[in-house]
């Protein structure tokens, strides 16, 4: 899930490299070499790598390998990190391979960008909700390709023409001479048959696994603790290293004194590195004592010394002129002047950690001609390459072993890999002694930056005296996530960053006079994506807003939209579809209402009904959210569920009670007393109605997160007559 | 020092600081990394072991106050013949409740924990035994779901 990139809509062609790279891969010379983790199907489930136990499996293709024992591993180019990105992309292979999914496995691909870039980014990396996108015609070309070498390999072992042979369910069968074989003993000599190169992919309608529940991949392991994620590597002799960062960001050290640090019992070394100052011990109890016990002085001449409410009067004031341009249509100013009533709102969104439960954590072993790196990696070639130049390494020196994220939400996909490098330069620092374990606390986390950015918004629009929206003005005033990094020359353009207003400006409704502007904001916070990126506040700008302009206009707000959607039919489709399930319009208990949001991201088309009531206690509760979901081929229509179940929490939990503030440049949060993610007695009941289609699949990692903000928002206006325009809600009511 | 206590049915002596919490000792002593670091602090509920049967926060634990009593992590469920947690695994696997599963050893000693002492909770119990456990993948839905459906299996 995670970075937004506004790309082009999924290609249907794969390039040239990648056509190739479906190709023949040939017998794999000593499978342990491959590394990663086995994460398989229903039964007993290996700790670790069963690469060794797979014999001598083969690879017909860059994405599968088939062993004696009858396994098939998908090796997945992506970082499962919850989305059940191992389960989907393994589906997808399997389809066209005729496997049986009891025989499916999968494992984290090693960093090869020539053979595992995400094709919609140009390099290896997971963001964007692009997975299963990116994938689709990829994957279903490989198991095809697959399964064609498999059954040339029959063909020539039974001397019987190929287009006699059927394959289902993982069984090669001739059924003239009454012959069949399993994929393992056929593996070998398939992987030497030469791969075709016309494949025929299968009809829709032959569809056996696609669209079927299929039981997750990574299930068994992740109930019994089996599950290795990055914080469960465990090398001999490594040491545990935290880091002692500024409170202040932008901040460097001026100097320390390690004597106190250096007497805890435990610890062997403290060094300084860019990010500050690092102690290194034999443990993590240890480790953090020495911090403790660390003094540290910082030179914050170049450091954040505002506090967030001075930062966000300064954005209100930029709100009040015109920004650069990011949609124009028609003429906003003249609309707003001509019209029969104008209405005018601002809202304030506030910093967002991401809190993923794995605190960021990244093991490094380095030697002098090389380095292999152990984490949740999400961006898996920014990632060796960062690593490699701190290190003074080239990058194919540098080996990454990918385990599973304990969530991630953005926070890994940092384009100057930021925890990684910091691993680096530890390892670095102390010349390579023992393998280092660099682990961040919840603190650090919390107070270490890379959040949501904090937006203001400010909305004018005008009604006509039918009650047309004829004019709309919509200003965002908040810091850049792309500029000054690599993405800057694909992402902002004229000055205006994808990111800030992906959401705002490609709005599906019919106005005909528009204007998005943006100003964009400096400061040392840094900032990075955090699930549905610019979707996270230009929804809740854009659905609350229309909400409060359909009252204006006596309108239901259902049937608002609707009539500014007749050029969008898959938006218009999950609004209708989740006002029928959510039986809009029709009587609510006492003490009951209803709101409703749609939006669109990463492509897919998402749309939401929250109930909301007030407690015994006044507290605002959401009881129920309904959700219609377009995400085209539903390819594992249970995995999307969860997506929505999960973003809908998330992203509920976010508007509720989540906020980063600063008191003169310092966080005042710290951990999950002052940061407040949704816990389950707020959980709403969910149900999720997913719209059939035959379209490419696009992705739902993040889409389930944007419209629950406003619904739920749009439901408090209908229950109390309140407009909450300052996130969190905790700010103004309670919940 | 020493410190000697039953760990999944099997005495243990780690040779740690007393005052060193019980999931360090756990995951980096013992070596058992099924039970997370996620707060430090008792507020997520990730690194929820049983001690003595008792759901406890074993990053909130000196690992020196559990001497003598019996320490089960979730990597000892499976062998410790314990009816509600059997459940509760084949719930959870049935329904697919995971998601990144970082949370999830966490929230299984807790489910665990509560059908042992309650085998059929209410939507009321689970908030107040659960709120402890913080998903932030919010598979909330699917948890609620599981521990009902556990409640069934073990009648059955």
């Amino acid at each position: 899930m995670i970075p937004g990139f506004r790309n082009e809509r999924p290609r249907t062609e794969l390039p040239a490299a990648s056509r190739r790279d479906v190709l023949r891969g040939g017998l794999l010379a000593g499978a342990g070499l491959l590394i990663g983790f086995t994460l398989p199907a229903r039964g007993p489930a290996p700790a670790v790598a069963a690469t060794a136990a797979a014999g001598d499996a083969v690879m017909p293709n860059a994405f599968v390998r088939i062993a004696p024992d009858n396994t098939v591993t998908v090796l997945i180019k992506h970082l499962e990190m919850g989305q059940g990105v191992t389960t989907g992309l393994t589906t997808i292979l399997a389809e066209e391979l005729d496997a049986d999914w009891a025989q499916m496995r999968a494992e984290h691909a090693p960093v090869d960008t020539a053979k595992y870039a995400n094709l919609l980014f140009g390099i290896q990396g997971t963001g964007g909700s692009t997975a299963v996108a990116n994938s689709w015609e990829q994957l279903r070309k490989a198991g095809a390709s697959a399964r064609a070498m498999l059954v040339a390999a029959a063909a020539e072992r039974w001397k019987v023409p190929a287009s006699e042979i059927t394959v289902s369910k993982g069984v090669v069968s001739h059924a003239a001479s009454n012959r069949s074989a399993r994929f393992g003993e056929l593996a070998e000599a398939a992987a030497k048959q030469t791969p075709p190169t016309d494949l025929k992919l299968k009809d829709q309608g032959a569809f056996t696994l696609i669209g079927q529940r299929l039981p997750r991949l990574d299930s068994v392991a992740k109930t019994t603790g089996r599950a290795q994620f990055g914080m469960d590597v465990a090398l001999p002799d490594a040491l545990v290293a935290v880091v002692a960062r500024p409170t202040r960001f932008g901040a460097t050290v001026a100097s320390f004194d390690a004597t106190a640090a250096k007497a805890v019992p435990g610890v062997v070394d403290v060094v300084a590195i860019p990010q500050g100052v690092a102690v290194l011990a034999k443990g993590m109890w240890a480790a953090t004592r020495g911090r403790e016990a660390l003094t540290v002085r910082w030179d914050e001449s170049k450091a954040e010394t505002r506090s967030s409410d001075a930062i966000l009067a300064e954005y209100r004031k930029l709100a009040a002129t015109p920004g650069a341009v990011a949609d124009k249509a028609g003429d906003a100013a003249a609309a707003l002047a001509g019209a029969a009533k104008v209405l005018t709102a601002e809202f304030d969104f506030p910093y967002l950690a991401h809190a993923p439960m794995e605190p960021l954590n990244c093991t490094v072993k380095l030697a002098p001609d090389g380095m292999e790196i152990w984490t949740g990696c999400q961006f898996q070639t920014v990632d060796q390459a960062n690593a490699a130049r701190v290190a003074g390494l080239k990058p194919e020196q540098v080996r990454i072993h990918t385990l599973y994220a304990g969530g991630s939400f953005g926070r890994r996909a940092t384009t100057n890999s930021d925890f990684i490098v910091e691993a680096v330069a530890i390892a670095k620092a102390t010349g390579g002694k023992a393998p280092v374990k660099l682990i961040w606390t919840r603190e650090d986390d919390v107070r270490g930056g890379y959040y949501r950015p904090m937006y203001h918004h400010a909305l004018s629009a005008g009604l006509d005296a039918a009650g047309n929206l004829v004019g709309w003005r919509h200003r965002i005033v908040g810091q850049s996530i792309l500029t000054g990094t690599p993405f800057e020359a694909m992402m902002v353009k004229d000055g205006v960053d994808a990111t800030s207003v992906e959401g705002a400006n490609n709005l599906p409704y019919a106005i005909p006079n528009r204007s998005v502007e943006l100003h964009t904001v400096k400061s040392p916070v840094p900032v990075l994506w955090w699930r549905s990126v610019g979707s996270t506040h230009t929804a809740f700008a854009v659905e609350t807003f229309l909400d409060e302009l359909a009252h204006a206009a006596g309108k239901d707000p259902v049937a608002f939209r609707r009539a500014m959607l007749a050029g969008e039919p898959r938006h218009r489709a999950v609004l209708d579809l989740v006002a029928e399930k959510a039986g809009w319009g029709t009587p609510l208990p006492q003490g009951r209402a209803r709101g409703v949001a749609l939006h669109e991201s990463f492509h897919s088309f998402v749309a939401q009904v929250a109930e909301v009531s007030l407690d015994k206690d006044g507290r605002v509760r959401v009881d129920r959210v309904v959700c219609a979901v377009d995400c085209g081929v539903p390819v594992n229509p249970d995995v999307i569920r969860a997506q929505m179940e999960g973003g809908i929490g998330f992203g509920l939990g976010a508007i509720m009670a989540e906020q980063v503030t600063l008191t003169e440049g310092r966080v005042d949060q710290s951990n999950f007393h002052d940061y407040t993610p949704l816990r389950i007695d707020r959980m709403p009941t969910v149900e999720v109605h997913i719209v059939p289609s035959t379209a490419a699949p696009t992705g739902v990692g993040e889409p389930g997160v944007p419209p629950v903000g406003p619904a739920v928002a749009n439901a408090v206006f209908a229950l109390t007559g309140r407009r909450v325009r300052a996130l969190p809600f905790a700010k103004e009511l309670s919940v | 020092m020493s410190v000697t206590f039953e760990l999944n049915g099997r005495n243990v002596s780690l040779d740690v600081d007393p005052d060193m919490p019980l999931l360090w000792a756990i995951r980096e002593s013992a070596g058992l990394t099924g039970t997370k670091f996620g707060c430090g602090a008792a507020l997520c509920g990730a690194c929820t072991v049983h001690v003595d049967g008792e759901p406890t926060r074993s990053c909130s634990v000196p690992v020196g106050a559990v001497a003598g009593q019996r320490v089960t992590t979730v990597e000892g469920l499976e062998t410790g013949g314990n009816k509600a947690a059997k459940a509760v695994q084949a719930a959870w696997q049935a329904l697919d409740v995971v998601q990144c599963g970082y949370c999830q050893s966490g929230q299984i000693m807790s489910a665990t924990a509560l059908l042992s002492a309650k085998p059929r909770p209410t939507d009321a119990d689970i908030d107040e035994a659960m709120s402890g456990n913080l998903c932030r993948c919010a598979t909330y839905v699917r948890i609620r779901a599981a521990i009902h459906d556990a409640a069934r299996r073990m009648e059955a």
